[in-house]
């Protein structure tokens, strides 16, 4: 048998990448990250930087809410520009039908040990002074927070890099298998074992995956502190987000510690083109006109657009690629990877160490829906 | 001669001739900061033709008005950050 190179090679150099080098090589493995960009320049630049625990689902929350707990065990070394801050979410619920929603997600969180507060009109006008008046109330999560993705990534590379992984920045994957990675330059990286961490791009690697791009458009204005001063979402985004098959937007807008504020947000399959349409920015911005008349007052900085990977059952691939051993795949986080960047990694360096996770695996296995469909 | 026009720069009473920038009446002020970078470094006008954005203030309540770019008109009420 020859020696491998390396234990573990990471394809791709977003946050998930990141995330699974760091926890590789603190595990003691020796990991190379290959990115055929700039670290952090896909999704994981596009995105706005939730920090968020989520409720649609019991596997999801169980990864949010693992993740979030692992962010905040390291927020206290993160650098400055990383802008870590725990600025807590606020589902704003605009009618009745959407405060029966809030009472539902207190009863959820709480039995699950996370603390929330039910915000009432008054409340929720005084904690968000710039929302329109009329509205119901909402859900205060406090511990939910917000990062710079691209400077998070860069920071785990680091920290990676320091116990010795790794980098090989501006060369791209072309084949992956369980033997190593084989580069556009023609040279083969031999690893124990390799990891698909390339997003929405990863079904180009490894073919047949069920993963799909869902692209989305963002905003940033120019600082305006206080503006805005918690993650607002509407409840309504609970209906958009998780229509599988049509256009959608929702009010979904975060402050950044500079004062500048993030508009969102909108999802569309199908469309691979990159560019932003201004049919769907100012039917995005409408939208978060509604519920915050004052913000088509700010002025923009600079609009874009990124791809989600999408899975069918919302929740990400993490484990062996179907028909292999020592191909892995941590792909598929749609709007969540920023936050489930960190459980992402643990449950990877653990399946490869064979150590036990924290958090049930199955629901995240990349087999799991054929293992459904044994079992039907 | 133009007319002259009042306006408040962060409260103070400036006099301008009619025509003039709002960049010209937080100079005549005084002040010598327009704003704060984002790392709280002093910033004043640069270019004076509305492209470097260093001479925002704010207009009647309306932040990041480009004073290079603005005219003076009577009673407004500009503000500087500190």
């Amino acid at each position: 048998m020859t020696e491998k190179a390396f234990d573990l090679a990471v394809v791709g150099g977003g946050i998930v990448g990141a995330a699974c080098a760091w926890e590789a090589a603190r595990s003691g493995l020796r990991v190379v990250v290959i990115e055929n960009s700039v670290i952090g320049g896909g999704a994981t630049a596009a995105g706005m930087g939730h920090i968020v625990v989520m409720d649609d689902s019991e596997a999801q929350f169980a990864l949010t809410h693992y993740s979030q707990q692992l962010w905040q065990e390291i927020a206290p070394e993160l650098p400055r520009d990383v802008e870590y801050e725990e600025c807590g979410t606020v589902w704003v619920a605009a009618d009745e039908e959407e405060m029966d929603e809030v009472r539902r997600k207190v009863q959820f969180y709480q039995t699950r040990g996370v603390a929330v507060q039910i915000l009432s009109a008054e409340a929720l006008a005084e904690a968000e002074p710039n929302l329109r008046q009329g509205l119901a109330g909402g859900l205060l999560v406090p511990g939910d927070g917000v990062v710079y993705p691209p400077c998070a990534a860069r920071y785990l590379l680091e920290q990676a890099q320091a116990l010795g992984a790794q980098l090989r920045c501006g060369q791209a994957a072309v084949a992956l298998s369980n033997e190593g990675v084989k580069l556009n330059d023609g040279s083969f990286i031999s690893s124990g074992a390799t990891v698909n961490a390339t997003g929405s791009w990863a079904p180009g690697l490894t073919p047949g995956i069920d993963v799909q791009k869902r692209k989305g458009h963002l905003l940033i204005t120019d600082r305006h502190p206080g503006f805005v001063r918690h993650q607002l979402i509407e409840l309504g985004y609970l209906k958009s987000a998780h229509s599988i098959s049509s256009d959608s937007v929702a009010f979904n807008v975060q402050p950044r510690k500079t004062g500048q504020v993030l508009i969102g947000s909108s999802r569309q399959y199908g469309v691979d083109d990159a560019k932003v349409e201004a049919a769907m920015l100012s039917h995005m911005l409408a939208r978060a006109e509604e519920y915050m008349p004052g913000i088509t007052r700010l002025s923009a900085l600079r609009t874009w657009t990124g791809f989600r990977a999408a899975t069918p059952d919302k929740l990400p691939l993490v484990g062996p690629c179907p028909g292999y051993d020592k191909l892995f795949l941590a792909t598929g986080h749609e709007g969540l990877g920023i936050t489930t960047s960190m459980g992402t990694a643990k449950l990877l360096v653990d399946q490869l160490l064979n150590r036990p996770s924290a958090i049930p695996l199955a629901p995240y296995l990349p087999n799991r829906a054929q293992q459904k469909e044994a079992h039907a | 001669m133009p007319e002259s026009i009042t306006l408040t720069v962060n409260g103070h009473s400036v006099s301008v001739p009619e025509g003039s920038t709002v960049a010209t009446a937080v100079s005549l002020s005084g002040a010598t900061t327009f704003r704060r970078s984002v790392t709280n470094e002093p910033r004043a006008p640069l270019c004076g033709m509305g492209i470097c954005f260093e001479c925002r203030v704010t207009i009647n309540g309306h932040a990041h008005a480009r004073s290079c770019q603005i005219v003076c008109r009577a009673g407004m009420e500009v503000r500087t950050d500190a």
